[in-house]
């Protein structure tokens, strides 16, 4: 009984919101390596891209529900979700067209498109602030749980009570949508495949006669798409707060690191990495201790490895880490 | 045009702003704008050894910014008595425990090799972290119990608060050093992505030790190297002084101690700036340049690359250190909450940028422009907004939201004004020669 107790202690405190923060994470982190693998540069702008789409998101949810449409048990954010993928698509092609192609066509160094895209991020981060302004903004509705404690306790009796929010589940499930189709869509689709030969090599791909700025702007959609998903998704988890976007920033890199910068297995596989270990670190374990270790030998203090604000240190240190030994990341990634 | 006339009539420019602001606004607003200019000047000056000199991607400054505001706290403030009596020296040797454990591990990495160095370095990190907690908590516990409302941490040494820059510079370079050894050998973007974590972290150590200057419940009331406005209103000469000259002594008071500050801040900048000009026409500038233009080509003619990457990092992130210093000193307060990398980092890149990276100069100008961008945007957008909102009836909701919002004006500028000069003066606007 002792050993289910703990069990169910560590996934409610651990295991759940470790695997929906990590399916968050590697949506964003699939968005880093794409551009990365594509446009050959580190977008500091994507957590910004992020913070719009979910910005759209909740503008169009309250829409919807002001105008009484609702997804029943569902939130209505996921109705809204279409709607902003467009927008974040929009923006981002203009931005694309705007700022990025100019440097593109010059063949600027990458560390050029990096500050540019360090204006862009600028200019979003004002974008978002503008419209929605820089507080936290709720917009979950429908069901909250899928399974709350008091029904776990129920229908189980055992003490530890166990709960999945809906947004952990959705979380999950359009996160596996999400890499499915995507790897579907670059493995089996003529421009999916166009898009991993110019990834690999540009010279060889343009000599083959694929379109490279055809190849970029799918790049740019497929990643406004996910950002604005990781976006929507975090947000419905937690809660919208333009500057937590921006934060963000670098969880998301590090797991793209980790996995290896240009490879799209890589950045799930960094991402939940990521955070588990930032959720292993940080979390309590006096509890799921207590449960485990014989009479006599349970812990007297929280057992807490590190603080919860030191979160952002443990994603920098498995960076560090994996950067020291592993260069090119755990799935063999690009080196400029 | 010569490129003296050039940029004498650049910096009248940007000086004619400032006296405007001073006519138009108040002579306080015209000094504040001045001296905050002049610390940006430094930050920018610190950001472009690293990048204009060496190409070094530092999105970290934040970081080393405020390292220098920790600087004054630790130098500055007077030593807690009953703190260091009660866990003092147990945290320094807390902490020693933990700089040994990491010392042994990375002895041990050079040492052994295969399965047992991997076995070996977990088991002394981890036997090294237990142990370090052991140590440090207790220590902690002690120290932040007394009297938490005023002080709760160990205070400083109680030296002269213009030691602080100094000491500031050099827990920059300290850190930059740690953060160089480990990060400088690897590629350019994961220097960026390294250093803007590293910011964070500084800034959560600043958080959240309390005991070492009291986190978020800030230390405020640090010493000043400027009298402070009270005590010259209370002067009797210095009012009589005010008098004559036909000011309000309250109004002079303010004046005359942003002045002192100016004075302050113009003699480092100045003293930084002619180094770094010094520096870049030297062989060892000249060195540095070839060093960023081509790294093979160096490499091949016998220099150390990285060597001289890790050098110029330190020294760039000490300059920094610097200013955040200074800062500090100038709010009279160490408020962690407040530091932003859209401001301390960020902002500097477009200071530098807009400037012209590569040339010191350049790099003052953007510091002071830039900033009075920063400042007067926020009164300019009002103002648009009011224009643009004009027409609209007095209660509608979208004319309240976009006076709202004008105060998010700033960012959205500086995105734009950072674009348009990467698009058509990307060398900036005094271009390096």
């Amino acid at each position: 009984m002792d050993f289910l107790n703990g069990l169910v202690a560590l996934s409610n405190f651990v295991l759940i919101p470790a695997i929906a923060y990590g399916s968050q994470l590697a949506l964003g982190a699939l968005g880093v390596t794409l551009i990365y693998g594509i446009l050959r540069f580190s977008n500091f702008a994507h957590g910004d891209t992020m913070a719009f789409g979910a910005m759209l998101a909740v503008l169009v949810t309250w829409l919807l529900q002001g105008m009484g449409i609702s997804f029943g048990p569902l939130p209505t954010a996921l109705l809204a979700l279409p709607f902003a993928i467009v927008g974040t698509m929009a923006l981002v092609l203009i931005t694309d067209r705007m700022v990025y192609k100019f440097y593109r066509d010059q063949k600027a160094k990458p560390v050029i498109l990096v500050i540019v895209s360090m204006g862009v991020m600028f200019i979003m981060n004002g974008l978002v602030r503008f419209v929605i302004g820089p507080n936290d903004q709720k917009f979950a509705d429908g069901e909250r749980f899928i399974i709350s404690v008091r029904e776990f306790k129920q229908m189980t009796g055992l003490r530890e009570g166990l709960a999945i929010k809906t947004t952990q589940g959705l979380t999950v499930v359009v996160a596996v949508i999400c890499v499915a189709a995507l790897f579907w869509f670059l493995n089996r689709t003529r421009t999916g495949k166009s898009m991993r030969a110019y990834s690999d090599n540009e010279d060889l791909a343009l000599l083959s006669g694929i379109n490279p700025e055809r190849v970029v702007m799918y790049t740019w959609m497929i990643v406004a798409a996910l950002a604005t998903i990781a976006g929507v998704l975090y947000g419905l988890d937690k809660t919208f707060k333009p500057f937590v976007y921006f934060q963000l920033l670098l969880p998301i890199f590090a797991s793209a690191i980790v996995g290896g910068l240009g490879s799209p297995l890589g950045a799930i596989a960094g991402g939940f990495v990521i955070a588990f270990s930032e959720v292993t670190i940080t979390y309590a374990w006096k509890k799921v201790l207590t449960y485990w270790m014989p009479e006599g030998l349970e812990p007297s203090g929280l057992v807490q490895l590190l603080s919860t604000d030191y979160k952002f240190a443990v994603s920098f240190v498995i960076l560090i880490v994996v950067l020291l030994f592993k260069p090119t990341g755990i799935f063999k990634g690009k080196s400029v | 045009m010569s490129d003296t006339v050039k940029n004498s009539a650049l910096f009248a420019i940007v000086a004619a702003l400032i006296i405007g602001t001073g006519v138009i606004q108040s002579w306080n607003s015209a000094l504040f704008i001045l001296n905050m200019g002049l610390i940006s000047a430094i930050m920018a000056l610190g950001v472009n050894l690293q990048w204009g000199f060496a190409g070094l991607f530092n999105v970290g400054v934040m970081g080393f910014v405020a390292l220098g505001g920790l600087a004054v706290v630790l130098t500055s403030m007077p030593p807690v008595g009953e703190a260091w009596a009660a866990g003092g020296t147990r945290v320094i040797f807390a902490l020693l425990v933990g700089v040994g454990t990491i010392a042994v591990a990375i002895l041990l990495n050079g040492r052994l090799k295969g399965r047992m160095r991997g076995l070996a370095m977990l088991a002394v990190l981890i036997a090294g972290f237990f142990l370090y907690r052991g140590l440090f908590d207790p220590a902690v516990k002690a120290i932040e119990a007394i009297n938490p409302a005023a002080t709760g941490n160990l205070g400083g040494l109680g030296l002269p608060v213009l030691f602080a820059w100094i000491i500031g510079g050099l827990l920059a370079a300290g850190a930059a050093w740690l953060i160089g050894k480990t990060a400088l050998g690897l590629r350019s973007d994961y220097l960026a992505i390294a250093t803007l974590g590293i910011a964070e972290i500084i800034l959560a150590v600043l958080k959240n030790e309390d005991w070492l200057a009291r986190g978020v419940k800030n230390v405020v009331g640090l010493p000043r190297p400027v009298p402070r406005e009270i005590d010259l209103q209370n002067s009797e000469t210095f009012v009589s002084n005010a008098q004559s000259l036909g000011l309000d002594p309250v109004v002079a008071s303010t004046l005359y101690v942003k002045l002192g500050y100016s004075v302050l801040f113009t003699i480092v900048l100045v003293i930084i700036l002619v180094m770094a000009q010094l520096a870049l026409k030297s062989p060892w500038g000249r060195m540095m340049r070839a060093i960023r233009d081509n790294e093979v080509a160096a490499e091949a003619m016998g220099k150390n690359v990285t060597r001289r990457h890790l050098q110029i990092f330190v020294l760039g992130s000490a300059v920094c250190g610097i200013a955040g210093a200074m800062l500090t000193t100038l709010d009279g307060q160490l408020t962690p909450g407040t530091y932003n990398p859209l401001r301390f980092t960020f902002l500097v890149w477009v200071m530098v940028i807009v400037g012209g990276s590569g040339n010191n100069l350049g790099s003052v100008l953007g510091g002071f422009l830039i900033w009075f961008l920063w400042v007067q945007v926020e009164p300019l957008g009002l103002g648009l907004m009011q224009l643009i909102t004009y027409g609209m009836a007095e209660d509608s909701a979208l004319k309240a939201h976009l006076i709202d919002s004008a105060a998010h004006m700033r960012l959205l500028t500086m995105g734009v004004v950072l674009l348009l000069v990467l698009r058509f003066s990307p060398r900036g606007l005094i271009p390096e020669k």
